[in-house]
This record gives structure tokens, sequence and C-alpha cells, in this order.
């Protein structure tokens, strides 16, 4: 083994433990886990605060259930054009994959805009962080605080999307087909959470 | 370790993620008692993220240390749950 070949060896990152594909796998994970915590502790925080409230709205009533289920099988639709898509950068299709991280894209950026236009009505009818005609005003900061937060991640999942869009259209075989399957699966993982917390949000906020 | 499996049939969960939404729009309107409602709407999401992280996140193809770490949060909340019990009760 020459010199070169042995530094070489040295500086050679070990494979990463867990997901033997790629260290950004792992280092996803570990961070999904983290922002599983705070959802976790959001949603927690509401039960508490609901719980220890005498006159706290019935959501159902009060927040529109059908625009919202909509929007959860918007979550859900887009969910499947991801997986569709890693499965075409997988197989090589990129035009198919572009379709694919395209659909995904829409199906975000019209969550985004169905949530715009639910708070704006929502603030009409007098919703506030401070205070609202049914109930406890706690009500109102809760909602806004955690759909706010998850209206944040689909923010950026779209922007993410938007830009791993344009490195699977550009730099498909800069790195090899094998990098951008690796990073394609990291934003998906990403984006499925999002959905995953979404389907959390809508069953905590507003049905129960 | 992502080309030693099929692919899961995504349609199909795509189907069931629809299927359990309009059932748990649909269990709100039920004329049961408020805790069996939420019981049943919590374990109807609990099985929705479940199908999300399995198949769409891949976590059934990959290795079971890294699915511990995927439940961790899970774990802590329902303890946290657990220890707050006595306070509310």
């Amino acid at each position: 083994m020459s010199e070169a070949a042995v530094m070489h060896h040295a500086v050679e990152p070990a494979e990463a433990p867990l997901t033997p594909e790629s260290w950004g796998k792992l280092g996803m994970w570990v961070f999904l886990a983290g922002d599983a915590m705070s959802f976790g502790v959001l949603l927690l925080g509401y039960g508490l605060l609901r719980h220890s409230s005498s006159n706290w709205p019935l959501p159902s009533h009060v927040l529109g259930i059908g625009l919202t289920a909509f929007m959860t099988f918007l979550l859900i639709c887009s969910s499947v054009t991801m997986v569709k898509g890693l499965e075409a950068v997988k197989n090589n299709q990129r035009s198919t994959a572009k379709k694919y991280l395209l659909l995904t894209i829409l199906g975000g950026a019209g969550f985004l805009g169905l949530q715009a236009y639910e708070w704006t009505h929502l603030i009409h009818e007098g919703l506030t962080i401070d205070g609202n005609p049914w109930g406890s005003s706690l009500f109102g900061t809760t909602f806004f605080v955690i759909t706010g937060f998850h209206g944040m991640h689909v923010t950026g999942g779209v922007i993410y999307l938007l830009v791993m869009l344009s490195v699977v259209s550009k730099r498909a075989n800069a790195l090899g087909p094998g990098w951008t399957y690796n990073v394609v699966e990291v934003l998906g993982l990403y984006w499925h959470f999002v959905d995953l917390v979404w389907i959390m949000v809508f069953t905590f906020i507003y049905l129960l | 370790m992502a080309d030693t499996h099929a692919s899961p049939n995504y349609w199909k969960i795509w189907f069931y993620l629809f299927v359990l939404t309009v059932v748990e729009i649909g269990v709100i309107y039920l004329p049961l008692a408020k805790i069996v409602i939420a019981v049943l709407l919590v374990t109807l999401a609990c099985y929705k993220a479940f199908l999300v992280a399995m198949y769409f996140m891949h976590l059934k193809f990959e290795r079971l240390t890294l699915a511990i770490i995927a439940l961790t949060p899970f774990i802590l909340c329902v303890f946290l749950i657990l220890m707050l019990i006595p306070d509310i009760a």
C-alpha cells in the first residue's frame, strides 16, 4: 500500500452506523426525533391547558373541519408523490422524478395557501392570540402557535423541495445517481415527517 | 440497503390513509362518550402516523436501532403524560 493510499484511508470517513447509505440520513433521523419532541411537547401543553380550562371552545364547532380535512388529503397526496419521485430517482427516470417533485411542491404550496386562507378567515371571525368570541383566549394562542409552527415546517419543506428539484434537474450526473438517491431520500424523510405531524395536529387541534 | 427490498405499494398506503382520515371525521359525530371518541381518534391517528413512518419513511426496512431512535420522542411523551396524570386527575 502506497503512502498516499494510507493517507487516503486515514481520512476516509467511517460508514454511518444504522444508515450505511449515508450520514445525512442518520443526521436527518436524529433531527426529526428532536423535532418530534418539540411537537410532542406543544401538543401535550395544549392538552394540559385545555384540560385545566373551564371554557375551552369545542374545536370542531369553531374551526372548519371540511377545509382542514382537504388540507390533510393534500399532504397525504404530496407524501405519495414524494415517495414516487424517490422511486423514479432510483430507477434513473429523471423527468418522471422531476414531475413527481413538482407535484409534491404543488401539494405543499396548496396546503400553505389554504392555511393562509383559513387563518385570514378565523382572524376575521375574531380568533386572535389574545382573545376570541367563544371562550378561553388560550384557545387562539395554542391554535396559532401549533398550526404556525407546523406551517413553518411546510414552508421550509417547500423551499427544501425547490432546492432539491434543481439538484435533480441539473446535477443528477455530477455526483452520481447513488448520491442523488441519498439526498432525495433524506428530503423525503423530512417531508413525510411534516405529513406525520399534521396527522397528529389535525387530530388533536381540530377533531378532539 | 435501499435496494434490497421491493417497493411497497404506495397507492395502497395512500388509500388506507385516506380511508382512515374519513373514518376519523366520522368518529367525531358518533353518539359515544367523549372519552371513547378521544381514545378512538388517538388510536386512529397513531395508526396513520405508524403507516407513514413504516412505509413512506421506510422504517420497516431499516435497522431496529434506527426505529428505536425514531420511537424515543414517542416514549418520552408517553412518560411525560404518565407523570402528569397525578396532577390533573
